[in-house]
């Protein structure tokens, strides 16, 4: 068993008493070649990781009060955005990926997706009027049929965000093998291998400075959207099983987790709707995890640089859209972030699409936070499940159905 | 009177090295002055120009015959702006500008524009997820 340097009990006394000695997980690195890992591990308490990319498994639920006469809202607008109405009379969630309800889509290629519900979410924490326009069938105790209505986020009883899967643990690059532009939500690609997208913010993303899940669990408390939030859960797809480096990295998308957060303490700044040609709607987030230093194996995780994190190339012109598993090769975010990586034999230029100048300003708020003693850390309720657990991604195994007939959808 | 025109030439990469645009002059009597270029490997060339002639009716027969031979032609009619307070910093555009007029500025890793090297190829339009990059008309 790793001896323990120091508890949450007195990583928070020294929080409340001003002591507490915080770095970002960049700062970390060059500490750590300066000074050894035994070495920091004794000084530093606390280390910030941040993200802030677009995630898609994003959405809020709101609670808008009841009308009177009373309402049993079975069909919902935000702003010309539909949103979920299939919980209680007047709870709702708009999930950010969802566009207006007036929008062309992709019948003109690439599609535009101006307005969708990452946009609502923004609009909402930016403390704008948003126009509410519902329906309903009527029930003896829930009589009224229609309205509409602004609302804002000051006046809903609740508002929070619950999203289901964020802050994934790696993730692929795409590239484009074929002769024709294509449009992902890892950016536009250029044919022929014209450039390459990628999405993570490395050496700072929270869960690849704690790749074995030893700190982040249920009931983690976390920078979200500029707010506080939590770890609700493992995130959708959570797949800690996938190959990984010498020192734990996961070569490829692996874990993630659900996030849940007061939308009232947030900001438009770290909720940023996004329209992603001929691909849809989203929601950049911005995430922020602290680590603490409970042994020096926590610390050497936290120590990871781009150079040691590989992302798998893939191909989003077949490879990826018909799940062939196809690989191109491995680079790592240190070659990303240069701008160009090389792949079979030729210079491609990188798009991020995820901020790292963003990234880097969640973990030095974080930062700041503990060291002013307005954030305290929270000890997991329960873990994540690890590389052990045998929990794993797995894909649909369709069992085809013949029954045209009662089929409901178009 | 002079007709002139400005316009964007997208040369697909097996013609780059064709010397078309000199038929211009040699053909159609065209004066041209070269704006912009960027001609990458691995990627279509562009070109922006100033075509000057006498008569519009010369630059469009002169513009046909570069469209016959496989350019693509589109007039430069705008300016590209970035709307800096809707910028996120990301880097979707950064990876499919042609002449690095938007790049990640190190060590802050900002993107910054640097607009006497655009072309106006609008290809940060179309990759910019937050609308910070626009046509001025
Ligand atoms: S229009 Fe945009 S992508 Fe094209 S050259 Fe100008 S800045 Fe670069
Ligand atoms: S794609 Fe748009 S938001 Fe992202 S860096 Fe470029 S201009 Fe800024």
């Amino acid at each position: 068993m790793e001896r323990v340097l120091r508890t949450y009990e007195e990583i928070n006394e020294k929080i409340r008493s001003g002591k507490v000695v915080v770095v970002t997980a960049e700062e970390v690195i060059d500490l750590v070649a300066e000074k050894g890992v035994e070495k920091v591990a004794q000084e530093v308490d606390v280390v910030t990781t941040g993200t802030f990319g677009t995630m898609c498994s994003s959405g809020a639920f709101l609670n808008i009060g009841h009308t009177k006469p009373r309402m049993k809202i079975h069909e919902a607008y935000l702003n010309g955005v539909m949103a979920y109405v299939g919980l209680a009379a007047v709870d709702l969630y708009i999930g950010v990926t969802q566009p207006a309800k007036d929008d062309p889509l992709n019948k003109v290629h690439p599609g535009e997706f101006k307005y969708g519900g990452g946009h609502v979410i923004q609009d909402l924490v930016a403390g704008k009027d948003v126009l509410l326009e519902a329906y309903a069938y009527g029930t003896d105790c829930y009589p009224r049929k229609h309205l509409v209505t602004w609302i804002n986020l000051r006046d809903l009883n609740e508002a929070y965000l619950f999203n289901p899967r964020n802050a994934y643990q790696n993730y692929n690059v795409a590239v484009n093998l074929s002769s024709k532009t294509i449009y992902t939500y890892l950016g536009v690609l250029l044919p022929n291998l014209g450039n390459a997208g990628y999405s993570s913010a490395g050496q700072l993303s929270p869960l690849l400075n704690d790749p074995y899940y030893k700190t982040i669990g249920v009931g983690t408390r976390i920078f979200l959207g500029g707010g506080v939030g939590y770890v609700a859960w493992q995130g959708t797809q959570h797949n800690p099983g996938v190959e990984r480096t010498e020192r734990g990295v996961p070569k490829g998308g692996a874990g993630t987790i659900a996030v849940i957060g007061d939308l009232k303490g947030m900001s438009p700044h770290w909720l940023w709707g996004m329209s992603i040609r001929g691909y849809g709607c989203s929601l950049a987030v911005g995430l922020g995890i602290p680590i603490p230093i409970l042994t020096e194996e926590i610390l050497y995780y936290c120590s990871v640089r781009d150079e040691e994190i590989l992302a798998p190339v893939v191909d989003y012109s077949h490879a990826y859209p018909y799940g062939t598993g196809e690989i191109l090769g491995y680079v790592s975010y240190a070659e990303l972030r240069s701008g160009k990586i090389r792949l079979g034999g030729k210079e491609v230029p990188t798009s991020s699409q995820s901020s790292y100048a963003r990234a880097r300003e969640v973990a030095l708020i974080l930062k700041s936070w503990i060291q002013e003693g307005k954030f305290t850390l929270t000890q997991p309720a329960f873990p994540l499940p690890g590389v052990e657990s045998g929990v794993r991604f797995r894909n649909l195994v369709e069992r085809p159905a013949s029954v045209n007939s009662e089929l409901v959808g178009r | 009177m002079n007709a002139t025109k400005k316009v964007v030439l997208r040369f697909p990469s097996d013609i780059a090295d064709r010397p078309l645009v000199c038929e211009l002059a040699l053909q159609f009597g065209l004066r041209f002055n070269i704006l912009r270029a960027s001609i990458s490997p691995h990627r279509e060339g562009i070109m922006v120009m100033e075509v000057i002639g006498k008569e519009k009716e010369e630059i469009e027969a002169g513009l046909q015959y570069l469209r016959q031979e496989g350019i693509g032609v589109e007039s430069l009619s705008q300016d590209i702006r970035m709307v800096e307070a809707r910028c996120v910093h990301c880097g979707a555009c950064v990876g499919v500008c042609p002449t690095e007029a938007l790049f990640m500025e190190k060590p802050s890793y900002l993107v910054r524009y640097d607009e006497s090297k655009c072309i106006a190829c609008e290809m940060c339009i179309l990759a910019c997820p937050t609308h910070a990059m626009e046509a001025v008309i």
